[in-house]
């Protein structure tokens, strides 16, 4: 570029890099912190003034928590919360993006009786806050004996995410051009052949924007689950985090140990799909 | 109107090549049958509680007393009325309403800015781009715990490091004081937040095409005026999605607000859900907390609404 021969529009464009670097690490300090104190002891965390470089690092917290520390009577059956979110969150992602990719197709390819109201009644349905549905819910599946399974949190979490995964699918099936399923209807194809075998394979980024938001959505849900699981052997890490917290009142460390460990499952998946997130946010509005 | 592909209607010069055969016999039904499954399982999570929260909200319905579970038919408004006279009620509407546009608005701005800045850099977009993206991860209960304790007065890293910086002499008590304890959840959520709509806003700057910006080149425009007239503009449809999404996660503020302060101390940082939350499940005031929770989730949904009317007319051009 021409801009880059000119001294002085070199430097603004230096301080302009140099100012996002900053804003950005700012940004993620809170979450660099949380993970310090994980690693930290005691005596640097509850200091006044505060230590802001650590001196000593100890994993202590993790040992606590896995029950390595006898002293410690009471413990948070940690590994099993951990299972249960990652089997709740795996199942339901799986279920969500199936329908959500039926449904989104539906909507971007056909023209039908209600299809707007359909449309709009979906993407309502997720605007719904949690605690307004958790109190008739907890009603719900008390009285069918289905409190405290992870196959209900499951339904639950499906439920929550297809509309998301639908407008998402439903942009993304947009990109694809519909002369492809016009020149299948030509040689004979069924509108399920059409759907599976021609543009499925094709949506295969798209499904994998939706699977993110909605594994992120699942892994973090909480609202309902509180309100749903009451025993340990439904209850998933958000909840648990929160008996941790009643457990030991002021236990920050803890805290930001359990946290720590929870965004690892989360930071891999965003890494690895940050691209496909990024399009993903914009189908329907960018084309291609 | 007739169920058919998109397609054939938008190409009208191509309807005679249309197989009409099999085309049209089983359109009728497909796209229902690829919804079906999706519908069943939202009436029953989404749907039938809500009927069923309208129907207690015209209850006196109080956890575990079943007696209770009846409509009284000589007093049918009971909660409806306590509704109206609840002062602390009203006083949480308004926080929630006022919450929902101060981060709303900032982080739009503050959205804009950082998409703008991103756009611009020349040294590792990429990684910046994916680092951006971490807040988006946290669970809202964890950006709770944690806006809580750094917002602690005494051992909380926001007094320390304005007393470290030699500006504030004894503890500031940022959850317990209006109106700092709200700004304090603010803070939190417009952490959370500002990166979806950053992330989108920027994903919608790349797009742009660059013909309008090199007329503007040509006549001399400022980077200010090419802002103002040619990005901002052109970024309506993004801002439309970006405020939608923002729209259907209003709500996970309320897992924040509960974690920070719960809406105390002494309804001070009160809003709606925080108050029904507690009026249900710890006054067990089931009746009365479905009440306020539907004149709620009307508010909610007619805001939401308004959103996705923009973006679908938006979205019929393509």
């Amino acid at each position: 570029m021409v801009a880059s021969v000119n001294p002085r529009k070199r430097l603004n464009q230096a301080l302009l890099n140099l100012l996002a670097w900053v804003i950005v690490l700012v940004t993620l300090f809170p979450a660099v912190w949380v993970v310090l104190t994980a690693i930290r002891p005691y005596s640097e965390i509850n200091a006044v003034p505060v230590v802001w470089i650590p001196r000593e690092i100890t994993f202590e917290a993790y040992v606590n928590m896995f029950g390595g520390n006898p002293d410690m009577v009471t413990q948070a059956p940690i590994g099993r919360y951990a299972l249960n979110s990652i089997i709740v969150a795996l199942f339901s992602t799986i279920f969500a993006v199936a329908l959500g990719t039926a449904a989104g197709y539906a909507f971007s390819r056909f023209r039908f009786r209600g299809h707007t109201t359909i449309f709009l009644g979906m993407m309502l349905a997720r605007a719904i806050p949690g605690i307004a549905l958790g109190l008739p819910l907890f009603v719900l599946f008390s009285r069918l004996g289905m409190l405290n399974q992870l196959s209900t949190l499951i339904i639950i979490n499906v439920a929550l995410n297809i509309p998301f995964t639908a407008w998402l699918m439903d942009g993304f099936f947009r990109t694809i051009p519909a002369d492809l399923d016009e020149s299948a209807y030509i040689d004979g194809a069924s509108h399920w052949q059409a759907f599976w075998l021609i543009n499925l394979p094709l949506a295969r980024s798209g499904m994998a924007a939706a699977a993110v938001f909605a594994f992120l959505a699942s892994w973090n849900e909480f609202q309902i689950v509180s309100i749903i699981s009451r025993s340990p052997e439904g209850k998933t890490f958000t909840v648990g985090l929160l008996g941790f917290i009643q457990t030991f009142t002021s236990d920050w460390r803890g805290m930001a140990a359990l946290s720590a460990l929870m965004m690892i499952p989360a930071l891999i998946f965003v890494v690895l799909a940050q691209r496909h997130m990024v399009r993903g946010l914009t189908f329907g509005a960018v084309k291609g | 109107m007739a169920a058919e592909p998109l397609s054939t209607v938008t190409q009208a010069t191509t309807a005679s090549a249309r197989p009409k055969r099999r085309g049209s016999r089983t359109a009728t039904w497909f796209p229902y049958f690829l919804i079906a499954p999706a519908i069943a399982i939202i009436l029953l999570v989404v749907l039938f509680p809500l009927i069923y929260s309208f129907y207690l909200s015209f209850t006196p319905y109080r956890l575990l007393k079943p007696e209770t579970l009846a409509i009284r038919w000589d007093d049918v408004l009971i909660n409806y009325r306590r509704l109206l006279e609840d002062d602390i009620f009203w006083r949480a509407f308004g926080n929630t309403i006022i919450y929902v546009a101060v981060t709303v608005n900032l982080q739009l701005v503050l959205g804009l800015f950082l998409s703008q800045l991103l756009a611009r850099v020349t040294r590792g977009q990429s990684i910046l781009r994916t680092l951006i993206m971490v807040p988006m991860m946290f669970a809202p209960i964890l950006v709770g715990f944690q806006y809580g304790w750094f917002f602690n007065a005494t051992v909380g890293i926001v007094n320390g490091g304005l007393r470290d910086l030699g500006l504030i002499q004894t503890p500031i008590k940022w959850l317990v004081d209006v109106p700092l304890g709200m700004i304090s959840i603010m803070i939190a959520d417009i952490w959370m937040s500002t990166p979806v709509v950053a992330i989108i806003l920027l994903a919608g700057t790349l797009s742009l095409p660059s013909e309008p910006f090199e007329a503007a080149e040509v006549d001399g425009a400022s980077p200010w005026q090419k802002f103002r007239f040619i990005t901002y503009p052109m970024l309506g449809p993004f801002i439309t999605i970006a405020l939608t999404i923002r729209s259907l996660d209003m709500a996970r503020a309320f897992d924040i607000a509960m974690i920070m302060t719960g809406g105390g101390p002494a309804n001070r940082t009160e809003l709606a859900w925080t108050y029904i939350n507690r009026l249900a499940l710890n006054d067990r005031n089931f009746g009365l907390g479905s009440a306020m929770s539907f004149v709620t989730v009307v508010v909610t949904l007619v805001f939401t609404l308004y959103f996705f009317r923009q973006l679908i007319k938006s979205r019929i051009v393509y």
